[in-house]
C-alpha cells in the first residue's frame, strides 16, 4: 500500500502548510472545555472524565465532518482532482490516504483537549483505558467520516460549507455531548439514541469509565453506519468532478 | 497500433448534447490536433478518453481497454490545468507524486531539466509564474514515460516565447516516436504542431484531415488591396481593415477579382494569398447555416461542413 502512504502524506503536506486548518479543528471543542467542562464539572473525577470523553467525541466529529465535507468538496472544486484521477492509480489509494491523513488530523485536534483535561480538571483515566479510548476514537470516526464524505461528494463547496454547519450544531447538542451522562433536558433524552453522537459518545464513556452503553444508542450507531456508508458510496460514485464541464 | 477510439461517442449533461456521435482514432506515432471553439466538446471528448467522463452511449476505449481503468491508463500522460496545481506543493513535491504512480518514471532532475524548472524545484507551486506553471504542468504529462500525451489547451494564457518552448518539448517528444493528442482554440498552434486536425463544432465532427487538405476544404482565399470604397461584393465571407487595407475572405477569389474589375473600383497593391488555418476554420464553423452537411468525419469531401460553434467565451 505504499501509494495510500504517498496520497497521505501529500494530503497531510497540504494542511499542514496551512496550518490554520488544523487550528480550527481543534478550537472549538478546546474552548467548549475551557468554558463549560473545566468551571463546572473540573473537581468531579468521574464528571470530568465523562466530560472530556464527550469533548473528544465533539472534536471527532467536527474533525471530520469539516475536513471530509468540506476538504472534498473543495478538492473536487479544483482542477488538480480530476488530474490524479488520469493517473494509473484507481479511487482506493486516493481514498485511503485521504482517511490516514483524516485519522491523523483527528487525534491532532483532540489533543488539545486531552491536555486541557490533564492539566486543569479532576479527569482521571487508567492507561488501559486511555489506550481504549484512543482506539475508540478511531472507531466513532467512522460514521462522521463516512458524513463527512457523503457531504463532500454530494455538495458543491459552498454548499457544503452550509450543510457540515448546519448538520454539526444539532448534532452534537442533540446527541448530549454538551450535558453529563443523564443530565441532559429531557427532550435530548428523547431524541439522542437516534442520533450518532449518542452511540459514539457512549462507546467513548465506556472505554474511559464505567459507563454502560445504551443498547438503542449502539444499535441506532450501526444503522447510522451502514446507512452513511451507503450515502456516501452512491455520492462518490455519481461524483465525476464538477456538475457542469 | 491504435491508442485511443471513440466510437459514436455522446454525452448529454443534462439537456445539453455536448458530443454527438463522435468518431476519433488516434493511431501510434500521431500528432492530432483537436480544433474548435469554446463548447465545441473538446474538453469532454478528451475527459471521457482519459476516463474522467464516461460517455452517454457509444464507446471509448484507450490502449483497447477502458479508460475508466485504472492499468488502461499506464502509458497515457496528461496535463492538468495549471491553474489547478497544488499551491502549497513544492514543484518538486508535486513531481514526485505523481512520479510515485508510475513504475518507470524520468528522474526528477532530468524532467526539471528538460523543462527549465530545475531552479524552481525547491519553490511553492502558488508562487510560480504563470509560465513556469504551465511548463511544470506539461512536464508532468511526462513524467511515468507516456506513450500517448493528451494535452488540453497547453499553452493557453502563455507569451510567445513560452510558448515555442514548450512546442519544442511537445515536437521533440513526437520525434522519439510520441503520440499526441492535443486540443487547442489557438489555431496558430494546431497549424504549428499538428500534421492531422479534427475540427469540433457543437459536439459534432465538422472535419478530420490533414492540415493542408482542411484549408484546401474550405478554399478560403484572403484577397488584399487598397481602395477607398468598395461596393458589396457577392462570396465575401468577411471583411478586415487594417494600415489601410482591405482584407477579403472568399471561398472563390478568382471570380472576387473578376467582380473587383468588371465593378471598376480603383484599387492598388492586389494580393491574393492562402489563409491561416484560424481562417478556414472561422469559415467552417461559422459559414452558412443552411448547408449542415456534417459529413461523416475523414472522407474529406465535405466541401463545407457548416454547423456554427458557440462563441467563444
Amino acid at each position: 500500500m505504499p501509494l495510500t502512504l504517498v496520497h497521505a502524506r501529500y494530503q497531510l503536506l497540504e494542511i499542514i502548510r496551512v496550518p490554520v486548518a488544523v487550528v480550527g479543528s481543534a478550537f472549538f471543542p478546546a474552548a467548549a472545555m475551557l468554558f463549560f467542562v473545566v468551571p463546572f464539572a473540573g473537581d468531579d473525577p468521574t464528571g470530568a472524565t465523562y466530560a472530556t470523553a464527550a469533548m473528544v467525541t465533539f472534536a471527532v466529529m467536527s474533525a471530520n465532518i469539516f475536513q471530509y465535507g468540506i476538504g472534498v468538496a473543495e478538492d473536487r472544486d479544483q482542477p488538480w482532482n480530476p488530474y490524479t484521477r488520469t493517473l494509473p492509480a484507481g479511487p482506493e489509494p486516493r481514498l485511503a490516504g485521504r482517511i490516514l491523513a483524516g485519522l491523523v488530523l483527528t487525534y491532532l485536534s483532540m489533543l488539545p483537549v486531552v491536555i486541557i483535561a490533564a492539566v486543569a480538571t479532576a479527569a482521571r483515566v487508567t492507561p488501559v483505558g486511555l489506550l481504549l479510548g484512543a482506539v475508540t476514537v478511531a472507531v466513532v470516526s467512522v460514521p462522521f467520516t463516512l458524513l463527512g464524505l457523503a457531504i463532500g461528494y454530494s455538495l458543491p463547496s459552498k454548499a457544503a460549507i452550509v450543510v457540515a454547519q448546519v448538520i454539526f450544531f444539532p448534532l452534537a447538542f442533540g446527541g448530549g455531548l454538551l450535558s453529563a451522562p443523564g443530565d441532559a433536558p429531557g427532550f435530548i433524552q428523547v431524541v439522542a439514541p437516534f442520533l450518532p453522537t449518542r452511540g459514539a459518545v457512549e462507546l467513548m464513556w465506556a472505554a474511559v469509565g464505567d459507563w454502560r452503553p445504551d443498547p438503542l444508542a449502539l444499535a441506532m450507531l450501526g444503522v447510522w453506519i451502514v446507512l452513511l456508508a451507503a450515502l456516501s458510496g452512491w455520492a462518490y460514485r455519481r461524483d465525476e468532478g464538477r456538475r457542469f464541464s | 497500433m491504435i491508442l485511443a477510439h471513440a466510437d459514436q461517442a455522446t454525452r448529454r449533461y443534462g439537456d445539453v448534447l455536448a458530443l454527438d456521435r463522435v468518431d476519433l482514432t488516434v493511431s501510434a506515432g500521431e500528432l492530432v490536433g483537436l480544433l474548435g471553439p469554446n463548447g465545441a466538446g473538446k474538453s469532454t471528448l478528451i475527459n471521457m478518453l482519459v476516463g474522467l467522463r464516461r460517455p452517454s452511449a457509444g464507446r471509448v476505449e484507450l490502449f483497447g481497454g477502458d479508460p475508466r481503468q485504472p492499468a488502461s491508463r499506464r502509458q497515457l500522460g496528461v496535463t492538468p490545468q495549471e491553474t489547478g496545481l497544488p499551491g502549497t506543493l513544492r514543484v518538486s513535491e508535486v513531481v514526485d507524486f505523481v512520479a510515485a504512480h508510475f513504475p518507470d518514471p524520468v528522474p526528477r532532475g532530468e524532467l526539471l531539466d528538460r523543462f527549465g524548472l530545475t531552479d524552481q524545484a525547491k519553490r511553492q507551486t502558488g508562487g510560480l509564474s504563470g509560465g513556469q506553471r504551465r511548463r511544470l504542468a506539461v512536464a508532468l504529462a511526462f513524467v511515468g514515460r507516456p506513450r500517448l500525451v493528451v494535452l488540453d489547451e497547453p499553452t493557453t494564457g502563455l507569451d510567445v516565447e513560452a510558448r515555442h518552448t514548450l512546442w519544442e518539448a511537445i515536437r521533440s517528444f513526437h520525434a522519439d516516436g510520441g503520440t499526441v493528442l492535443l486540443s487547442s482554440h489557438y489555431l496558430e498552434e494546431v497549424e504549428a504542431l499538428a500534421q492531422r486536425v479534427v475540427v469540433l463544432g457543437q459536439g459534432r465532427v465538422l472535419a478530420d484531415d490533414t492540415v493542408g487538405a482542411i484549408r484546401d476544404i474550405v478554399g478560403v482565399r484572403r484577397v488584399s488591396l487598397a481602395a477607398d470604397d468598395l461596393p458589396a461584393l457577392p462570396g465575401v465571407v468577411a471583411t478586415e481593415h487594417t494600415d489601410g487595407r482591405t482584407h477579403l475572405l472568399t471561398t472563390d477569389a478568382d471570380q472576387l477579382v473578376r467582380d473587383l474589375v468588371t465593378a471598376g473600383v480603383a484599387f492598388r497593391d492586389l494580393e491574393v494569398r492562402p489563409t491561416s488555418l484560424e481562417e478556414a476554420f472561422l469559415t467552417i464553423t461559422a459559414a452558412d447555416p443552411t448547408r449542415t452537411t456534417a459529413d461523416p468525419a475523414g472522407t474529406g469531401t465535405a466541401t463545407s461542413a457548416a454547423v456554427g460553434g458557440r462563441p467563444t467565451a
